[in-house]
């Protein structure tokens, strides 16, 4: 059971140049991802995506800044990028302390196809800051999507279970 | 089913953080029912671990044991797994809204370099 590790993928109608740009430049990224991003898209550049109060990413309830550090694994221009993240501040990530995020991106006729794997999500679970992200999701009840869960947590257990 | 406590959700995290742990627990789920020796003869790791991996389990409510004349057999306790199904979905859920804000964006900026 790979049982901690989610895959996503969407078809967008651009290039992957373009794609690119969304996911790695830091004015992109505040778009759609955290409010403020500082990221390079070069492998073992450190770096930091901050949540504000009020901000996007469910932080209504928040008093202060959320800050997660990032470390690049890899950087393909146009074709993967990678990094590690949610690993305790000043530390060294690594697949104990931190959850791996890989985008890969593909071109196809009707545009480029972008999916995302993260990896390792339990291993985060002891640091603090992730754990109490995921506890504040879930609080706010982000929509459950049980159906798709099972290409990724025991199958056949959950169908007779549910 | 109710929410899991800050603690039990912790607990349940630290449980299924540890690979040789999925392991066995996915061998438990491949098997229905199995007692420790049984496992560990499925895995790379000694009966002995096996225990220790499955009192850990146990204590979260991953698993349950029920005693079968002189030894004990283990059961998946799908309502909890259930716990741990959602904690993923939610990180799903996440990447879904993520995605579908850079599908915009990339469509957007792909309008405008067009004309």
């Amino acid at each position: 059971m790979p049982a901690d590790s989610v895959e996503r993928e969407i078809l967008i109608e651009a290039s992957a140049e373009v794609v690119w740009a969304v996911i790695t430049e830091p004015e992109h990224i505040s778009r759609w991802f955290s409010d403020e991003a500082q990221v390079h898209a070069r492998a073992g550049a450190e770096g930091k995506l901050t949540w504000r109060p009020g901000g996007r990413g469910g932080s209504r309830h928040r008093q202060s800044d959320m800050i997660v550090p990032i470390r690049v694994v890899d950087a393909e221009p146009f074709r993967r990028f990678s990094f590690r993240w949610n690993h305790p501040h000043g530390s060294r990530p690594d697949e104990h302390n931190s959850a791996l995020v890989e985008f890969i991106l593909s071109e196809e006729a009707a545009g480029t196809r972008l999916r995302v794997i993260e990896s390792g999500i339990t291993a985060v679970a002891p640091d603090e800051q992730g754990r109490s992200r995921y506890l504040e999701d879930h609080r706010q009840g982000w929509e459950r999507h049980l159906g798709e869960l099972l290409d990724h947590v025991a199958s056949s257990s959950l169908a007779g279970s549910s | 089913m109710t929410a899991p406590t800050v603690a039990e959700e912790d607990a349940l995290w630290a449980a299924m953080a540890d690979p040789t742990r999925r392991r066995v627990l996915d061998a438990l789920l491949e098997q229905g029912e199995a007692s420790t020796t049984t496992l560990a003869r499925g895995l790379p790791v000694t009966r002995q671990a096996v225990a220790k991996h499955l009192a850990v389990l146990d204590r979260v409510g991953l698993v349950a044991g029920r005693r079968r004349g002189r030894e004990v057999r283990y059961v998946v306790r799908p309502e909890r797994l259930d716990d741990a199904a959602e904690a993923l979905a939610r990180v799903a859920a996440q990447w879904d809204r993520r995605l579908a804000r850079i599908k915009r964006l990339a469509e957007s900026v792909q309008e405008q370099t067009e004309t």
